[in-house]
C-alpha cells in the first residue's frame, strides 16, 4: 500500500537518511528499529509531512505522491502518533482528539465530539476518568492513549506509530500492543518505530533494521532471532549486547535476550 | 441521568463512569468544582472581579463622586475605545504574540478618518471604512512580516508603533488638529446617544433569557447523547443571577444618562469575540497555537494563516478603536493614540486574565480589565492627581497583574493544569 524508494534526507553536511526502502503492505505491522541516530525519526517525520526528503519516490496506493505537509499527510490517509505527542496542554482532552478536524467549524458540535471522544477511548480501554481536563492534568500514559485516539479518527489507511510504549506502564503496554493487533485486523498498515524487542516479536509481522540512515536488512518475525535483529542493528555480530549475553551466559545465567532494556 | 434523580436509575452518564470521579450534583456540586479549581490556580476572572471590588472601594473613600451614576456612565464611555483595541490584544496574546503598536494605529486611523471626512468632504460611512481599511492593511503586512521573515512580532510592532505615528503626523499635516463636527452621527454616536430605558432592560432580559434558553437546549442535547449536563436548578440560578447583576447595574446608569449605544458596541464584539474564540474551529485553532504551536502545525492547522487572521484583527480592533475614540474627542490630533493608550490596551487584556504566555484567555477579559484600567484612571482624575501619578499606578496595577499570572501559571502547572 505505501512504499518507499530511494529515500535521501540530508541536514546540512549530516546525511540522516541514504537511499531508504521501506514497504508496508495493508493488514501489516512493520516494526522499523535502530540505534540513536539510525533515521528512524527522521523516516517518520518525511512521511508525516514535517520534512520532504531530498531525494526518491513514495508510492501510496499505487500513485506517486508528494507529502509537503502534515495536513497532506493526513488527507492521504496517514495519521502519526509522535513520540513527544504533540498534544496542546492548554486544551482539554476532547479538544485535542479534535484539533484541527472539528465537528461543524462555525458552530463547535461538542456534544457530537465528545461522544465520539468516549466511543474511541473507550475502544481502547483508556483509563481517563473525565474527558473535560486539559491535557496538562493526565499522566504520561493517558496522553499516549489520547495521541493514539487521534489519529484513529480520520480513518487512516496507515499508522506510524513512534515508540508508542517507551513511556508505558506493563498493562498499558500490553493495551497499546492489543490495539496494534486490532488495527491489523482491520487491514490498516502500521509502522511502529521502537526500541523494545520483546514489542517487536509480539505485534510486528516485518521488522526493517536502519543502521546509520541507510536500510540494514528486513526480516520476517517469524524467522528470525532477536539476536539477528541486534546484530543487524549494531552492524556486528560480535556487538556489546551479544558480549553481555555472553558473560551473564558463563556465569550460569540462561539469558534470554528477549526484551532487552531499552 | 442523574443517579439522584430516582432511586431506581441506575444509569450513568457516559463521562461520569470511571469511579475514581467524585459526584457533584447540582448547584453544590457547581460551586465545589469552582473552589476547586481557584485552588489550584486556575482563578479565571475572580482576581479581576476582587482587584476591582478593592480599587472601587479605595476610591470610593477618597472620593464620594466616584462611584455616582454620572460617573459610572462615563467611566462605561471613556472605556470604549481603549478596550476594543484591548480586544484585538487578548487575540494576539492568545497566539502568544504581541502587539505594540495598537495605540500608533488607532491614531493613524483616527487621522484618516478625519482627513477624509472633513479635508475630502467623503460621507462619514466612507471616511469609517477607510480608517478600517488602514487596520486590515497594518495588520495584513505585520503578519506577512512575521510569517514570511519570522521577526518575533515584538519587534515589527514596535517598528510599527514609530512608523505608524510619524504617517499620522504625516497625515495630519501642518494643521496637527482636525475637529470632527458635532452634528456628524459618529460623534452623536460617541457622546450623546443612549439607550433608552426600556430597551436597556429589554436587553437585561433577552441577555438572561438567551443564556437560559441556550444553557437549557444544550444541556438537554448532551442529555440526550448520554453525557452529563447542568441541572435545571443551576441554569435557573446562572441566569437569575445574570438578571439581576445586569439589572442593577443598567437601572444604577439609568439613574443619570443611561448605557450608552457605543458601551453596546463594545459589549456585542465581546460577546461576538468570545463566540469566535469558544465555540467555532478558529478559535480552538487559536488556543492550540498559543498553547504548542507544533502540535498545532501537526495537528493540520494552518499556523501561519491562524497568526495572519489574528494580526489583521487586532489592527482592525486598534483602528476601531481609533474612530471610537476621535468621535470621543471629537477630533484627531498629533497626540491621538499616544501616552498611554498602547500600555492601557495592553494592561487591559493582561489584567482580564490573558496570559502574557498565550494559550489561555478570554474576550470577557478585555472587557473587565478595561473596566478596572479606567477605573484607576477616572478615579485619579476625580483626585485631581497629576498624570505622572497616574502612569505610576497604572503601572503597578499592570505589573501585579503579571505577577499574578505567572504565580497562578506556576500553581496551574504543580496542580496539573493547564
Amino acid at each position: 500500500m505505501l512504499s518507499l524508494r530511494g529515500i535521501g534526507k540530508t541536514f546540512g553536511a549530516v546525511a540522516a537518511l541514504t537511499d531508504i526502502d521501506l514497504d508496508v503492505a495493508a493488514g501489516q505491522v512493520v516494526a522499523v528499529v535502530g540505534d540513536n541516530g539510525a533515521g528512524k525519526s527522521t523516516l517518520v517525520k518525511i512521511l508525516s509531512g514535517v520534512h520532504r526528503p531530498d531525494s526518491g519516490a513514495i508510492t501510496f496506493e499505487s500513485r506517486v505522491v508528494d507529502i509537503p505537509t502534515p495536513a497532506a499527510a493526513h488527507r492521504l490517509g496517514i495519521a502519526t502518533v509522535f513520540q513527544d505527542l504533540a498534544l496542546c496542554e492548554n486544551l482539554n482532552v476532547v479538544e485535542n482528539l479534535f484539533l484541527g478536524q472539528e465537528l461543524r467549524p462555525l458552530r463547535l458540535n461538542t456534544v457530537a465530539m465528545e461522544t465520539r471522544s468516549w466511543e474511541l477511548l473507550r475502544r481502547l480501554s483508556a483509563k481517563i476518568p473525565t474527558v473535560r481536563v486539559p491535557v496538562a492534568a493526565l499522566s504520561g500514559g493517558q496522553r499516549q492513549t489520547v495521541a493514539i485516539a487521534r489519529s484513529l479518527l480520520g480513518n487512516p489507511k496507515i499508522i506510524i506509530l513512534d515508540e508508542p510504549t517507551a513511556a508505558l506502564g506493563v498493562a498499558q503496554t500490553a493495551e497499546v500492543l492489543n490495539l496494534v493487533e486490532r488495527l491489523r485486523e482491520n487491514g490498516l498498515g502500521v509502522i511502529m518505530i521502537t526500541h523494545n524487542m520483546a514489542d517487536v516479536k509480539a505485534v510486528a509481522d516485518v521488522v526493517a533494521v536502519l543502521r546509520l540512515g541507510r536500510n540494514n536488512g528486513l526480516f520476517d518475525v517469524k524467522d528470525v532471532s532477536t539476536d539477528d535483529i541486534v546484530a543487524a542493528i549494531t552492524g556486528a555480530r560480535d556487538n556489546v549486547v551479544a558480549q553481555r549475553a555472553a558473560r551473564r551466559g558463563e556465569a550460569g545465567n540462561v539469558a534470554a535476550e528477549e526484551g532487552l532494556p531499552s | 441521568m442523574k443517579t439522584t434523580d430516582s432511586p431506581t436509575v441506575v444509569t450513568v452518564a457516559t463521562d461520569l463512569q470511571d469511579e475514581r470521579l467524585q459526584a457533584r450534583d447540582g448547584l453544590r456540586g457547581a460551586v465545589a468544582a469552582l473552589l476547586d479549581r481557584a485552588r489550584s490556580g486556575d482563578l479565571g476572572m475572580v482576581p479581576v472581579a476582587v482587584g476591582l471590588v478593592v480599587i472601587w472601594t479605595v476610591l470610593q473613600i477618597l472620593n464620594p463622586v466616584f462611584l455616582s451614576s454620572a460617573n459610572l456612565v462615563n467611566l462605561t464611555m471613556e472605556s470604549v475605545p481603549v478596550g476594543v483595541m484591548a480586544l484585538g490584544i487578548v487575540c494576539v496574546l492568545l497566539v502568544g504574540q504581541i502587539d505594540l503598536s495598537v495605540g500608533s494605529v488607532s491614531g493613524l486611523s483616527a487621522a484618516v478618518l478625519a482627513v477624509l471626512f472633513i479635508g475630502q468632504d467623503l460621507p462619514v460611512w466612507g471616511a469609517i471604512l477607510a480608517a478600517l481599511l488602514v487596520g486590515v492593511v497594518v495588520g495584513w503586512l505585520y503578519s506577512q512580516i512575521f510569517n514570511r521573515f519570522g521577526v518575533p512580532s515584538f519587534v515589527i510592532t514596535l517598528a510599527g508603533l514609530l512608523g505608524f505615528l510619524g504617517m499620522q503626523l504625516y497625515v495630519l499635516g501642518t494643521k496637527g488638529s482636525i475637529n470632527l463636527p458635532f452634528d456628524s452621527g459618529l460623534v452623536n454616536f460617541a457622546q450623546l446617544a443612549f439607550v433608552p430605558p426600556w430597551l436597556s432592560y429589554v436587553f437585561v432580559v433577552v441577555a438572561a433569557g438567551v443564556l437560559f434558553v441556550s444553557g437549557f437546549l444544550h444541556a438537554r442535547e448532551r442529555r440526550t447523547a448520554g453525557l452529563s449536563a447542568r441541572s435545571l436548578p443551576v441554569l435557573v440560578t446562572r441566569s437569575a443571577a445574570l438578571l439581576v447583576g445586569l439589572g442593577l447595574v443598567v437601572w444604577y446608569l439609568n439613574q443619570t444618562r443611561g448605557v450608552g449605544w457605543m458601551f453596546v458596541l463594545f459589549v456585542a464584539l465581546v460577546l461576538i469575540m468570545h463566540y469566535l474564540l469558544s465555540r467555532t474551529k478558529w478559535g480552538k485553532a487559536v488556543y492550540a497555537v498559543g498553547g504548542n504551536t507544533e502540535a498545532a502545525r501537526r495537528a493540520g492547522i494552518n499556523v501561519k494563516a491562524v497568526y495572519s487572521s489574528v494580526f489583521v484583527l487586532c489592527s482592525t480592533f486598534a483602528a476601531v478603536g481609533g474612530v471610537l475614540a476621535a468621535a470621543r474627542l471629537a477630533a484627531a490630533n498629533q497626540s491621538s493614540g499616544t501616552g498611554d493608550v498602547n500600555l492601557n490596551a495592553i494592561a487591559a487584556a493582561v489584567i482580564g486574565g490573558t496570559s502574557l504566555f498565550g494559550g489561555r484567555g478570554s474576550a470577557f477579559g478585555a472587557l473587565l480589565g478595561m473596566i478596572v484600567i479606567q477605573s484607576i484612571s477616572s478615579g485619579l482624575t476625580l483626585l485631581n492627581l497629576d498624570s505622572s501619578i497616574r502612569f505610576a499606578v497604572t503601572g503597578a496595577v499592570l505589573l501585579l497583574a503579571v505577577i499574578v499570572d505567572s504565580v497562578s501559571r506556576r500553581s496551574r502547572t504543580s496542580h496539573g493544569r493547564a
